[in-house]
């Protein structure tokens, strides 16, 4: 089990590896002049001439990607070109934002979908079944977006429950955090909820059917300890699986729900870099995406062994 | 061959089914799928049920435990009897009180049937937790000492096992031991030795006897396998399409059969005695096989594992007309010297000559050519048929690859149905409209499609009906006499065996341990293991199909 562990955290690195050359080509391999993509139209040999040196581009390739590594190494992702901030400190400030409203819409739809998954299972093709699959159909069709103004609409300006927009750190005020958060979770989560209950459903029914199930209840096992107990751990690898991809996706596709909830996450840190062509930060970005894709990743594999003693590798 | 004959007129009833009638939910016009079944078992007795696929044998115990598929199958008369009270009428809360305390079950794929991500200790403790409020400790000893009750060796570290650490009859054990543990008045086994080598179902066999005799506990027992019949049980039912048609005591079953149906299922039963060596044809080897060697796992760098040999020094030939079967039991290497030759697998060591050429080394694209002369027909042939493609598709795809043409290929298809007996219009039908027996006719079409000089039946027969089994060896037979080919038979059934080869080999742990004509090895076997397989071949001294003791036994 440690031997496994160990192996696929040394597997990481390769994948991490090729990530950071893809990365690092990324500025130099844009056709044409990096220094004049960055400097923009109306820049002038002298402001290009420096560009140039700053970033190295005088150098052999190979040169300029070990600078760049040894930089990367030592936690340095470079500067921003547009607001001359250390790129790793302007993710710090943005980077939880994004992974609490990650977590807490992760938590939330696996907390609502699980359920609702085994539920569809075990009363399979019954109304319960029906509501369960029609509102999975309605979370995958209806648009983030719709989504979150719907919601505002309806909790926080019709009803006024909670605030429209913002964020509070949960750190400063929990309260006022979950306040903020909660739309913004809801938002998200539609879609993961339709995902998770879908995929539980689908493993749930193909494990209901085992030999197994029928033994448990043949011991007299109550039904929900057959359907907990018995019946989710054995299908529980899928929807880990699905659960860890949706983490993933949220790190990365929480774009427009910042944007419609303001709340000052990676999401819009990247959209802004983006339109700014600010270079280092979207390197940067992409680093960090990869790196938490891969992670978590590991950690889904990992969690494979914990539910089915029969995997090792 | 000794008989229980025990008395049970004096014995109180256990169960008592009457007019148990089952049917398919909201659809009262089909046919019943259980139509009035009465029986009963009285205390200590061992009541066997017989039949073929479909007579409702496995709906009948489902019934009686309450496990009938919701939504699919329902109850809608008679009555099933325990200590007074009828469990149809039974709630839900009520019938599983019942389970595991009255009423116990074990299944025929003990692999299947344990929870594969719970320790079997945790398994059999659940019951307790269920039924009983035991603390914590006392459960523990209590698990422990049924364990050792079902004699299962070192109880500490299986209690602590998962159901894949342990061997096939090691499973069965800890299934009877979660099903006893509680002193249930009935047991209910569902083709319990079914999966199980003859030598383990042998053992299981007798511990179920010796807990039943010690705890005075009432059997059903569900089996298709007359020679178990003949082992165990006190009365035989037989049941055929929902009904039961004829049931008695098992030696007046046996030796007096009153019903048709009852006859024509013994009738069809594999004798153990073994056919004549036909005479050694005049024609030339076809398959000839020489040191041929398997390992598994010899390379690999993180692995940690002792290489395993699961083939050593196979040698054997096949001439034309004639069949060699190799039998022995799981893990023995039976299967991997049929995948060897077939090359679907490629072989550590040794050499494989079809029609004359050595093939055991060629690369997959020089044995293209070759594949035509040796074919195979698997165990499942509801698995070994594409779904998706008409029979007619299947048949031709062989002939299409090594280039015939496909109009006359499938002209060709519907002859070869005729020949095994389908109706030629099957080519345009899907598997899934085909019985067993017809799906494993199709399989053996498809096979003599290409003309082979060789044919590998790998398990053939095993999932078949014992009727449908009988009629399948005819057609092999009957093949054979029309087209000349060698068949290489691997089969765990001695009976089977004993039926259809010229010649046997007997492998244990990858190695040949006998190699003669079919009557030396099974009449005069001279290796222990070969002896202990047959000794654990249950009802062998029994001639079924003439309904008496067999001659010379």
């Amino acid at each position: 089990m440690l031997g496994y562990i160990l192996r696929r955290i040394l597997a990481v690195i390769p994948v991490m590896a090729i990530v950071a050359v893809f990365v690092f080509l990324l500025l130099r391999l844009t056709p044409g002049d990096p220094a004049a993509i960055i400097a923009g139209d109306a820049a002038t040999p002298a402001q290009l001439e420096r560009i140039r040196t700053s970033l190295g581009l005088s150098d052999p390739l190979h040169v300029q990607f070990f600078t760049w590594a040894k930089l990367l190494f030592q936690g340095d992702l470079g500067t921003s070109l547009i607001s001359s901030t250390p790129v790793t400190q302007m993710i710090g400030q943005r980077i939880w934002p994004t992974i609490n409203i990650a977590l807490m819409t992760i938590v939330l739809s696996v907390l609502l979908a699980v359920p609702m998954g085994v539920l569809a299972a075990w009363r399979h093709r019954t109304w319960v079944d029906y509501v369960v699959m029609g509102f999975s159909v309605l979370g995958f069709s209806i648009p983030v977006f719709v989504i979150g103004y719907l919601f505002i609409l309806a909790f926080s300006i019709e009803l006024r429950w909670l605030p429209v927009q913002g964020y509070v750190a949960p750190s400063q005020d929990f309260g006022k955090f979950l306040a903020r958060a909660i739309l913004p979770c809801l938002t998200l989560a539609t879609i993961y909820v339709a995902l998770i209950a879908r995929m539980t459903r689908a493993s749930m029914l193909e494990v209901l059917g085992e030999d197994y199930i029928r033994t448990a209840r043949a011991k007299g096992v109550k039904e929900t300890v057959v359907l907990f107990h018995h019946a989710l751990r054995n299908a529980a690898v899928p929807i880990m699986t699905i659960i860890g991809t949706g983490f993933a996706l949220l790190i990365g596709g929480v774009v427009v729900t910042e944007s419609v909830f303001n709340i000052p996450g990676i999401g819009r840190l990247t959209v802004d870099a983006i339109l700014a062509r600010d270079y280092p930060v979207i390197q940067g970005m992409i680093l960090l995406t990869s790196a938490i894709y891969v992670f978590i990743n590991l950690l889904v594999d990992l969690s494979y062994t914990f539910f089915d003693p029969r995997i090792r590798y | 061959m000794k008989f229980k004959s025990r008395n049970f007129d004096q014995a109180s009833n256990v169960l008592e089914i009457t007019g148990l009638t089952v049917r398919l939910t909201g659809n009262d016009k089909a046919d019943p799928v259980l139509d009035a079944v009465s029986l009963k078992i009285r205390q200590g007795e061992t009541v066997c049920l017989v039949g073929e696929s479909g007579s409702g044998k496995s709906v009948t115990s489902l019934s009686i435990m309450g496990l009938l598929p919701k939504g699919v199958l329902a109850a809608t008369g008679g009555h099933i009897e325990l200590e007074g009270r009828n469990l149809l009428e039974l709630n839900a809360q009520a019938m599983r009180d019942m389970r595991a305390r009255k009423i116990s079950m074990i299944f025929q794929e003990p692999m299947t049937a344990l929870n594969p991500v719970l320790r079997v200790g945790e398994q059999i403790g659940e019951v307790l937790d269920t039924h009983t409020k035991l603390p914590a400790r006392e459960k523990k000893a209590r698990v422990l000492d049924i364990m050792n009750q079902v004699h299962l060796p070192d109880v500490e570290r299986i209690y602590r096992s998962y159901p894949h650490q342990l061997s096939g009859g090691q499973r069965q054990r800890i299934m009877i031991a979660m099903a006893l543990i509680l002193e249930p008045q009935l047991l209910i086994a569902d083709e319990p030795t079914t999966a199980l080598d003859v030598t383990t179902q042998k053992q299981i066999l007798s511990l179920i006897a010796e807990l039943q005799e010690k705890h005075g506990t009432a059997v059903l027992f569900i089996t298709h396998d007359m020679g178990v019949v003949a082992e165990i049980a006190d009365t035989v039912h037989v049941m055929k399409l929902g009904r039961i048609v004829e049931h008695a005591p098992v030696e007046t079953l046996l030796r007096a059969p009153k019903q048709d149906y009852t006859r024509q299922l013994l009738q069809s039963v594999p004798s153990l005695s073994p056919r004549a060596p036909r005479a050694m044809p005049e024609g030339q080897t076809v398959l000839a096989v020489e040191g041929l060697q398997k390992v598994y796992g010899a390379h690999g760098v993180f692995s940690r594992r002792e290489p395993t040999r699961a083939a050593n020094d196979v040698r054997f030939s096949i001439p034309r007309g004639r069949t060699l079967g190799i039998v022995g039991e799981s893990g023995s290497g039976k299967s991997t010297v049929a995948r060897c030759i077939m090359r679907l697998i490629d072989p550590t060591e040794g050499e494989i000559r079809v029609a004359g050429k050595e093939i055991a080394t060629l690369t997959r694209r020089q044995l293209r050519p070759y594949r035509r002369h040796i074919q195979i027909v698997f165990q499942d042939p509801f698995r070994s048929l594409n779904p998706r493609w008409t029979i007619g598709r299947s048949l031709i795809e062989g002939p299409l690859n090594i280039g015939e043409d496909k109009q006359a290929a499938l002209a060709r298809a519907a002859d070869l149905l005729t020949l095994v007996g389908l109706p030629d219009d099957a080519v345009h039908r899907y598997p899934h409209q085909f019985s067993g027996g017809q799906r494993q006719r199709v399989a053996i079409a498809r096979a003599i499609a290409m003309e082979p000089d060789v044919l590998v039946a790998d398990e053939a027969v095993s999932a078949l009906d014992v009727s449908v089994q009988a009629q399948v060896l005819d057609l092999l037979d009957e093949l054979q006499q029309k087209l000349g080919i060698a068949i290489l038979f691997i089969t765990h059934d001695l009976r089977v065996a004993a039926q259809i080869c010229d010649e046997v080999l007997v492998m244990q742990h990858g190695h040949v341990v006998e190699h003669g004509t079919a009557a030396e090895v099974l009449s005069n076997p001279q290796h222990a293991y070969t002896r202990a397989l047959i000794e654990a071949a249950p009802g062998r001294s029994w001639d079924f199909a003439n309904f008496k003791e067999l001659q010379g036994a």
